[in-house]
C-alpha cells in the first residue's frame, strides 16, 4: 500500500459541487503532479464537510487544516506554500466571524465553534473518507458491525440490542426503531422487505442527500443489519429524482458491496442472503409518508394508505415491511458495533444519541451538523450556527422543516428532542432548522407554508384537501391586508379538525407552523388584520398601501 | 367530459417532437416486465426517450404491462417529474419553498419572469425554456436555488440568474 505524507480532501457535497469544487479538484491534482508531488500527497474527493456556506471547503492532512471558499486560481498558492513550504495559507482559513476581516489565525477543527459542539455518530465519515471507495469505508472500521453480528450474534439480539439503545426513527415522527423491528420480526410470512426512507422532500432538510453521498456503505450496513434482524432477504431504497448525485453514489456502493460479498447471496458464509434496489421517486412530498411511499414503489399513486395495518404486518406487496430513514439506517452499525449502553451515552434518556440538523435561513454557517439530543436552540444557534448573519436580531426558529413549527426567542432554551419540542407545540421532525432576523415578517413566512401544503396535499382525504385550500386562502387575505371577519377563528378551527381527521402526518401536521406562529406572534397577525398594516413591510400590498398613505396619494 | 379512450391499439407517435418508434416503448416495458412495481421505472424510461408522456405512449405501456389505461394515467399525472405534454428543451424549476423564499426567491422568480416573459408552467415561445415552480430541490444551504435540467444552481440573485441562462441560449 502507498503512504502518502499529505492528503487534500475536497469537499465534493451536493452544495460545494454547486461552486466549482470540481475545477478546484482538478486543479489541485494537476498542480501537485506539476511539482512532482503526486507520490506524496494524495487529493481525496470526500462527503459534504458541513459547511455549505462556506465552500468550497478543502481540509488538509495530517494538520487539519480547513480552507474556505478556495477557487481554482488559489490552488497554485495552497500548493507552493502548504504542501511544498507547510505554510498555511491564511487568507483562505475558516474564519469564524467573517465579518471580522483580515486573515484568521490556523485553529485545530475540532476546536473551532462549529465542530466542538458536535458529536458525529451518523457523519462519522462524511467530508473524511472519499465516499465512491468502499476499501476507504472499510478502513475505517466499515462492515465490521455487520461481520459481528453475523458471527456472533442471533437475529433476535440484533433486534434487542437496538431496542436497548432507544433508537428512535429519525425520519420525524421519531418511533422505537427497535420495536419497530421486533414487529416485523415477530410478523408471520417468509417474505418481508426493508425500505430505506430516501424521499427526503421536507423543505430545509437535506441530510439524507448528503449522508448518502458522503457515507453511502454506512445506510447499506445499516439495511443489511436490518434485514438481518427481521428476517428479510431483500431491501428497496426510494429516493426522491431530484437526487442525481446520491443516487449515482449509491448505486456504485451497492455494486461494489456486491463485489465484496457484502451483499448478496451467502454473506460472510452465513447462509444469510440480502440484497438492495434503488428505486427512484417521481416528485411528490407525500411519498415521505411511510405508506405513501409502499404505494409508490408498488407503482401507483402516491397516496396514504389507512393503518392499521400498519407496514410491518402488512407493508410492501402485502408483506411484513420495516421502513427506516436514511438517518436512522445509518446509526445501526455504531450501535452493533460499540453497544446499546455506548449510544445511550449521548442525548437524552428518552431520546438517546444525535440528531442531524440542517441550518438554513439568516444564520452565519448555513450547513449540516450533528449534535447530542437535547441540545438547545440557543447553543446550535449561538454556538455551532456562529448567531445571526450581519449582527441581526434574532426573530424566529422552524424546527422540523415546513411541517414543524415555529418557535420565538423566548424558547430559545427549550431542549431540542422529540418530546420536548412536541410540549412547546413545535416538532423535531427531520431535523430541518430554518432561522430568521427580523426583516422578516411572520405572517408572509406563514403565508408560503400554507401555499406549500395546498401544493402537496395528494387530495385523497377530504379534511386535508379542502383544508390546506382555505388555510392557503385565509393567510393570502391576511398577508394582503383584506382579512375578514372571523378569519383567525375559522383558521383555528380548521387546524384542529384538519389535525384530528386527516388521514396522514401530511394534513394532519400541515396547520402546526400555522398555530404555533399564531401563538408566538400574535401581534403581528393583528396588525395585518386589524390595521392593515405589515409592521417589517414584507407584505407587498400593504407595504404599498402605507406608501400611497405617506405620500399622501391614496383615495 | 371526454371522449372514450379505445384500449389500446398501436397508436403512432403522430403528436410530440421526437419521432419515437413505438417499438422502443416495447423494449423498455419488456426490460421490467415480470418485476413488482415496475411502472414507475418505466414510466420514467419512457419520458426520457419521448420527451413526455404522450396518450400513445401511456396506452402501449398499460398494454404491456397489462393495466388499464386509466391506471397509468392515474400515475402519470400524479407526479411532478411526470408530463403528459411536450417541454421546452430545458426545464427551469424554481424553489418556491420558505427557505428559498427568506433568502429572496421572489426576486429570482421574477427576474425569470420578466426575461422569459412567460409564467409558471408555461413555455417561451422558441420552445428552449419551460418555468415551473417545485416545492424543495434539497439544496437549501445554499438558497435561493434554482433546477436547469438536471443542474441545480444556488445562491441566486436576479442579477446571477440572469448569467446562468446565459449558459443556456
Amino acid at each position: 500500500m502507498r503512504m502518502f505524507r499529505a492528503h487534500v480532501l475536497v469537499c465534493a457535497g451536493g452544495s460545494c459541487s454547486l461552486k466549482a469544487n470540481r475545477a478546484v479538484q482538478e486543479r489541485l491534482v494537476s498542480e501537485v503532479e506539476k511539482r512532482g508531488l503526486s507520490d506524496e500527497i494524495k487529493v481525496v474527493e470526500t462527503g459534504c464537510f458541513g459547511l455549505c456556506e462556506q465552500g468550497p471547503t478543502v481540509v488538509v492532512y495530517p494538520e487539519g487544516v480547513l480552507y474556505c471558499k478556495v477557487t481554482p486560481d488559489d490552488v497554485p498558492e495552497l500548493v507552493d506554500e502548504h504542501l511544498l513550504k507547510g505554510r498555511f495559507v491564511e487568507r483562505l482559513l475558516y474564519q469564524e466571524e467573517p465579518a471580522a476581516g483580515g486573515a484568521a489565525a490556523y485553529q485545530k477543527i475540532p476546536e473551532m465553534d462549529f465542530f466542538r459542539g458536535q458529536v458525529r455518530i451518523v457523519l462519522r465519515n462524511c467530508g473524511l473518507i472519499d465516499p465512491e471507495s468502499i476499501e476507504e469505508y472499510i478502513g475505517s472500521g466499515g462492515y465490521q458491525a455487520l461481520g459481528k453480528a453475523l458471527a456472533k450474534m442471533t437475529p433476535a439480539q440484533v433486534v434487542d440490542e437496538v431496542k436497548a439503545s432507544g433508537l428512535r426513527g429519525r425520519g420525524g415522527a421519531g418511533f422505537p426503531t427497535g420495536l419497530k423491528w421486533e414487529f416485523a420480526s415477530n410478523a408471520k410470512g417468509d417474505v418481508k422487505y426493508i425500505v430505506c426512507n430516501a424521499d427526503e422532500g421536507e423543505p430545509g432538510t437535506f441530510k439524507d442527500r448528503l449522508i448518502l453521498e458522503g457515507d453511502p456503505h454506512a445506510v447499506l450496513e445499516g439495511m443489511v443489519l436490518t434485514g438481518y434482524a427481521v428476517g428479510a432477504r431483500k431491501g428497496y431504497v426510494y429516493i426522491r429524482g431530484e437526487y442525481g448525485l446520491s443516487i449515482e453514489r449509491l448505486e456504485q456502493a451497492i455494486h461494489q458491496a456486491r463485489e465484496q460479498g457484502f451483499l448478496g447471496s451467502d454473506i460472510f458464509g452465513s447462509g444469510f442472503d440480502f440484497d438492495v434496489e434503488v428505486r427512484v421517486g417521481a416528485g411528490a412530498y407525500v411519498c415521505g409518508e411511510e405508506t405513501a411511499l409502499l404505494e409508490s414503489l408498488e407503482g401507483n399513486r402516491g397516496e396514504p394508505r389507512i393503518k392499521p395495518p400498519y407496514p410491518a404486518q402488512v407493508g410492501l406487496f402485502g408483506k411484513p415491511t420495516v421502513i427506516n430513514n436514511v438517518e436512522t439506517l445509518a446509526n445501526v452499525a455504531p450501535i452493533i458495533s460499540n453497544g446499546a449502553n455506548w449510544f445511550r451515552g449521548y442525548g437524552t434518556e428518552r431520546c438517546p444519541g444525535t440528531k442531524v440538523f440542517t441550518l438554513t435561513g439568516d444564520i452565519v454557517n448555513e450547513g449540516l451538523i450533528e449534535v447530542p439530543m437535547g441540545i438547545t436552540l440557543r447553543e446550535v444557534i449561538f454556538g455551532i450556527g456562529g448567531g445571526i448573519r450581519g449582527g441581526r436580531q434574532f426573530k424566529m426558529a422552524q424546527t422540523g422543516g415546513t411541517a414543524g413549527g415555529c418557535l420565538s426567542a423566548e424558547l430559545l432554551d427549550v431542549p431540542m428532542d422529540y418530546d420536548e419540542l412536541s410540549t412547546v407545540g413545535s416538532a423535531l421532525g427531520s431535523g430541518a432548522l430554518l432561522i430568521l432576523d427580523d426583516t422578516h415578517c411572520i405572517v408572509d413566512v406563514a403565508h408560503v407554508f400554507a401555499r406549500f401544503f395546498e401544493h402537496e396535499s395528494c387530495g385523497k382525504c377530504t379534511p386535508c384537501r379542502e383544508g390546506t385550500m382555505r388555510l392557503s386562502e385565509i393567510m393570502a387575505r391576511i398577508s394582503a391586508g383584506e382579512a375578514c371577519q372571523g378569519d383567525l377563528e375559522n383558521l383555528e378551527a380548521l387546524a384542529r379538525t384538519m389535525s384530528m381527521a386527516s388521514l396522514c402526518p401530511l394534513g394532519q401536521s400541515a396547520p402546526l407552523p400555522l398555530t404555533s406562529t399564531l401563538k408566538y406572534f400574535r401581534d403581528e397577525f393583528d396588525a395585518h388584520i386589524n390595521d392593515k398594516q405589515c409592521p417589517v413591510g414584507t407584505c407587498r400590498s400593504l407595504a404599498h398601501r402605507a406608501a400611497l398613505v405617506t405620500t399622501g396619494k391614496e383615495e | 367530459m371526454g371522449k372514450r379512450v379505445r384500449m389500446p391499439g398501436n397508436g403512432a407517435p403522430s403528436e410530440g417532437l421526437k419521432r419515437v418508434d413505438p417499438e422502443a416503448i416495447d423494449t423498455i416495458v419488456a426490460a421490467h416486465a415480470g418485476h413488482e412495481g415496475a411502472l414507475l421505472p418505466v414510466l420514467r424510461e419512457v419520458q426520457e426517450v419521448v420527451g413526455y408522456l404522450p396518450e400513445w405512449a401511456l396506452k402501449r405501456v398499460a398494454l404491456g404491462l397489462g393495466l388499464s389505461l386509466s391506471r397509468v394515467y392515474g400515475v402519470a399525472t400524479f407526479y411532478s417529474l411526470f408530463t403528459t405534454k411536450p417541454k421546452g428543451q430545458y426545464v427551469i424549476r424554481v424553489c418556491e419553498s420558505a427557505p428559498c423564499h427568506v433568502q429572496g426567491a421572489q426576486e429570482v422568480i421574477n427576474a425569470l419572469m420578466r426575461e422569459l416573459g412567460v409564467g409558471f408552467g408555461e413555455t417561451t415561445p422558441d420552445g428552449r425554456f419551460t418555468l415551473e415552480a417545485v416545492s424543495c430541490l434539497g439544496t437549501c444551504g445554499v438558497a435561493p436555488a434554482v433546477m436547469i435540467g438536471d443542474r441545480v444552481y444556488g445562491n441566486l440573485t436576479p442579477e446571477t440568474v440572469l448569467t446562468v441562462l446565459e449558459e443556456y441560449s
